[in-house]
C-alpha cells in the first residue's frame, strides 16, 4: 500500500529537500530519463522556477510524443450533493445550508442522455460522501443502465471497500477518482472537521483499493490552496509513481483541482498562482510521462487554452457541478463555481484551434 | 500456402497484393484532416484504426469513414487498449458486425505505459479469432518462437515490435527480427518504434516485407512531408533488400594475405 512509502518519507525533511535544491540539479531532473526522490524534489523546487520555459517545453515534448496532438473531453454528472463530512472548503459541506438532492435512476440517465448528446461518451459520476443517500448498489445499477451507452465510466464517490469497488467494476466502472485533497497530515486534520474522511489513511488507501479491483484508470490529485503545493506535488508525484508501479495494468490520472469559491465562504489558505499551477503541471509530466493530465472547468477559460498544450491530456467542458443540472432542475445546490463556462462544442472547437484534435471517445464498452 | 516469403514479387497477405509496404496508424494526428493528407502522401495500402477510438454505433463515424473514403485503402482494425483475450475477442467481433470487415490488428497490450503486447493472451486471441474467421495480424514482442506459435495458429502476418510503441528508438530488437524474418512463412511486419525513415528502410533491408508508423509521422512538424519522407525510405530498402546487399565484412582485407605464402 502507498501509505508504507508514505510513512518513511519525513516531511520535514522533503520540504527541506525542495527548499534546498540548486539550479544543477532541477537542470539534471530536467532530463533524467526516470527521476529519483532527489530529482523530483528538484523538479518542485523555488530553483526551478527560473527554469519554467525549459520545464515547460520538455512537458509539451513527451506530451506530444506520447499521447500526439489530442485531447480527450469528458463531463462530470454529479447525482447527489448529500454529503456526512465536514470539510471546511467544500460547498457540499454538511454544515452548509444549502439545498440538497440526490437524483433519481431515472433522473441521472436523463442527465447522462443530454451529455451524450452533447458528444460525450466518457463521463465521471460524483456524489457527495454519504453512502445512505447512494449507497454501492444504486451507483453499480446506475452503471449498469448506463454501460452500453457510453465508451467509458468513472467515479468520483466515497472511498469504497476493495469488494465494493470490485461491484462497481463488474457493473461497468472504469475509472476511479480519489484525490487525497492534501498529503500534509496536519493541514488535512484542520479542514477535515468531521465524518468519515477525517481518516487520513483509509483515504490514502483508496487508490490502492480501486487498483486491487482492477479499475482501469486511477486518479489522484491534491486540492491545491490548501497547502504548501510544492510539497503536496512532491507526493502527488510519488503516489503515482508508486500506483504506476503497484498496479501496472491500470493507467494513472493526476488532476490539479484549485480551490474556488465555494458555498460557506472558505479561501484558500495558501493560494496557487497561474505560474504556479503550470510549474506544478510541467513537473508532473516530467515525472510521469504516461499519465493522463486533467485541468477542469474549475480554472478560467484564456487560461485553460494555454495551458493545454503543455501536458493535459484530458479536460471537462460544459460542466454543472449541481445534481440535476443539465436538465435544469435545479434541486440542489453546487459544489464549486465553475470558472470556464463554454458549451461542449465551443470548447472543442478552442481545442482544434490550438492545433490538438478533441477527443469524445478514447475508451470502448468491450474494454471493461 | 499462397505466398512465399523473401521473393522479389508484390507484398501479399491473406491473397490481397499490396503495391505499398508503408502501413500507418491514425492515432495521434492533430486532426482528420492532417491524418487524411498524411495517408495519401505516404502512398500506404493499408491503415490500421484504434476501436476504441471509433463510435461503432455512429454508422458516420468521422475517423473510420475518413479512412475508408480511400478506395485502394485495406482497413485494418485494431484492438488496442484491450488487456486481455476476451476483450480482444469481443472488439473484434464487434467491429465485423458493425461493417468494420474481418481484418483485424490484434494488440492486447495490458500494460497501458509501455504498451508492450502480452504473449499469452495474444496468442490465445490469435487462435480464437482465426477460428472465426478473422484474417489476424498480430502485434507481438520480437519473440521468435511466438512468432512462429502464431504462424501455426493461422495468422495472416506477424507484427515484432522495433522497440515500444511510440518511443521512436528504431530497431532495438534487431538480433530477434532477423530470426523472425528468417524463420517465418508469414509477411513479417516491424511495428512500433520507428522513429525516422533511416529505421524503416534499416528494416526493409533486414528483409522485413513492411513496416507500420504511427508516431513519427503524426507528431512531426509536418506530417505529410514526413509521411512522403518514410515513403521514400520504405522504397529504397525495399529496393536495396531485393537488389541484394552486400554483406558487411567483419575483418579487413590485409594487404599482405595471411595465405599469401601458398601462391
Amino acid at each position: 500500500m502507498f501509505r508504507d512509502i508514505f510513512t518513511t518519507y519525513d516531511p520535514g525533511e522533503v520540504r527541506d529537500r525542495i527548499y534546498g535544491a540548486g539550479e544543477a540539479e532541477v537542470i539534471r531532473a530536467i532530463s533524467a530519463e526516470s527521476p529519483d526522490p532527489a530529482a523530483i524534489c528538484a523538479l518542485f523546487s523555488p530553483a526551478a522556477d527560473p527554469l519554467l520555459e525549459m520545464m515547460a517545453r520538455r512537458s509539451a515534448a513527451i506530451t506530444r510524443q506520447r499521447f500526439g496532438s489530442v485531447v480527450q473531453l469528458y463531463a462530470p454528472l454529479y447525482i447527489s450533493n448529500e454529503c456526512t463530512n465536514r470539510c471546511v472548503y467544500c460547498g457540499f459541506n454538511t454544515d452548509n445550508p444549502i439545498r440538497r438532492a440526490t437524483l433519481s435512476e431515472d433522473q441521472v440517465v436523463r442527465e447522462a442522455m443530454i451529455l451524450h448528446e452533447a458528444g460525450f461518451r466518457h463521463i465521471l459520476l460524483l456524489t457527495g460522501e454519504d453512502r445512505r443517500a447512494v449507497p454501492v448498489d444504486e451507483v453499480a445499477g446506475i452503471a449498469r443502465r448506463l454501460r452500453d451507452t457510453f465508451a467509458s465510466l468513472s467515479v468520483e464517490v466515497y472511498p469504497m471497500e476493495t469488494e465494493e469497488y470490485g461491484t462497481l467494476a463488474a457493473a461497468g466502472i472504469d475509472g476511479l477518482t480519489l484525490y487525497q485533497e492534501t498529503y500534509d497530515t496536519d493541514t488535512y486534520r484542520r479542514v477535515h472537521l468531521g465524518g468519515k474522511k477525517t481518516d487520513f489513511f483509509w483515504r490514502l488507501d483508496g487508490p490502492d483499493r480501486g487498483g486491487i479491483a482492477g479499475f482501469r484508470r486511477i486518479g489522484i490529485g491534491a486540492l491545491l490552496g490548501l497547502s504548501d503545493w510544492r510539497v503536496d506535488g512532491f507526493y502527488t508525484a510519488l503516489h503515482g509513481l508508486y500506483l504506476a508501479g503497484a498496479y501496472w495494468r491500470s493507467q494513472v490520472q493526476v488532476s490539479f483541482p484549485r480551490l474556488r469559491d465555494a458555498p460557506g465562504g472558505f479561501t484558500a489558505p495558501v493560494p496557487v498562482s497561474d505560474r504556479d499551477l503550470v510549474h506544478l503541471i510541467c513537473a508532473v509530466r516530467i515525472i510521469l510521462p504516461d499519465a493522463h493530465l486533467s485541468l477542469s472547468t474549475r480554472e478560467p477559460e484564456g487560461l485553460r487554452d494555454d495551458i493545454l498544450p503543455l501536458g493535459i491530456t484530458s479536460m471537462s467542458a460544459g460542466s454543472k457541478t449541481d445534481p440535476g443540472g443539465y436538465s435544469g432542475l435545479e434541486a440542489g445546490d453546487g459544489q464549486f463555481e465553475i470558472c470556464d463556462r463554454r458549451s461542449p462544442a465551443e470548447v472543442a472547437a478552442m481545442i482544434r484551434r490550438r492545433g490538438f484534435d478533441p477527443v469524445w471517445k478514447d475508451w470502448d464498452r468491450m474494454l471493461r | 500456402m499462397s505466398h512465399i516469403r523473401g521473393g522479389k514479387g508484390p507484398l501479399i497477405i491473406a491473397d490481397r497484393t499490396f503495391g505499398s509496404r508503408l502501413f500507418l496508424g491514425t492515432g495521434k494526428f492533430s486532426s482528420i484532416r492532417a491524418m487524411e493528407e498524411a495517408i495519401a502522401a505516404s502512398g500506404s495500402e493499408m491503415v490500421t484504426v484504434a476501436l476504441r477510438r471509433v463510435d461503432l454505433d455512429n454508422p458516420d463515424d468521422e475517423l473510420l469513414t475518413s479512412v475508408q473514403r480511400f478506395a485502394d485503402i485495406q482497413l485494418l482494425p485494431n484492438t488496442s487498449g484491450a488487456r486481455d483475450a476476451l476483450e480482444a475477442v469481443r472488439l473484434a467481433r464487434i467491429a465485423r458486425e458493425m461493417g468494420c470487415g474481418s481484418w483485424v490488428k490484434l494488440e492486447v497490450t495490458p500494460d497501458p505505459r509501455y504498451l508492450l503486447p502480452d504473449p499469452v493472451e495474444t496468442l490465445k486471441a490469435a487462435e480464437i479469432l482465426v477460428k472465426e474467421g478473422f484474417t489476424v495480424l498480430p502485434y507481438i514482442n520480437a519473440d521468435p518462437i511466438l512468432a512462429k506459435r502464431l504462424e501455426e495458429a493461422g495468422t495472416a502476418t506477424v507484427m515484432p515490435l522495433g522497440s515500444p510503441i511510440g518511443s521512436n528508438r528504431g530497431i532495438r530488437t534487431e538480433d530477434n527480427i532477423r530470426i523472425i524474418i528468417e524463420m517465418s512463412g508469414v509477411p513479417v511486419v516491424v511495428d512500433a518504434g520507428l522513429g525516422s525513415p533511416s529505421h524503416a528502410a534499416q528494416a526493409m533491408e533486414m528483409g522485413a516485407d513492411a513496416v507500420l508508423v504511427n508516431t513519427a509521422i503524426a507528431t512531426a512538424g509536418d506530417p505529410v512531408l514526413m509521411a512522403g519522407a518514410f515513403r521514400t525510405g520504405v522504397e529504397a530498402g525495399r529496393m536495396a533488400y531485393e537488389a541484394g546487399l552486400p554483406r558487411g565484412r567483419e575483418e579487413a582485407e590485409a594487404s599482405s594475405p595471411l595465405t599469401g605464402f601458398l601462391r
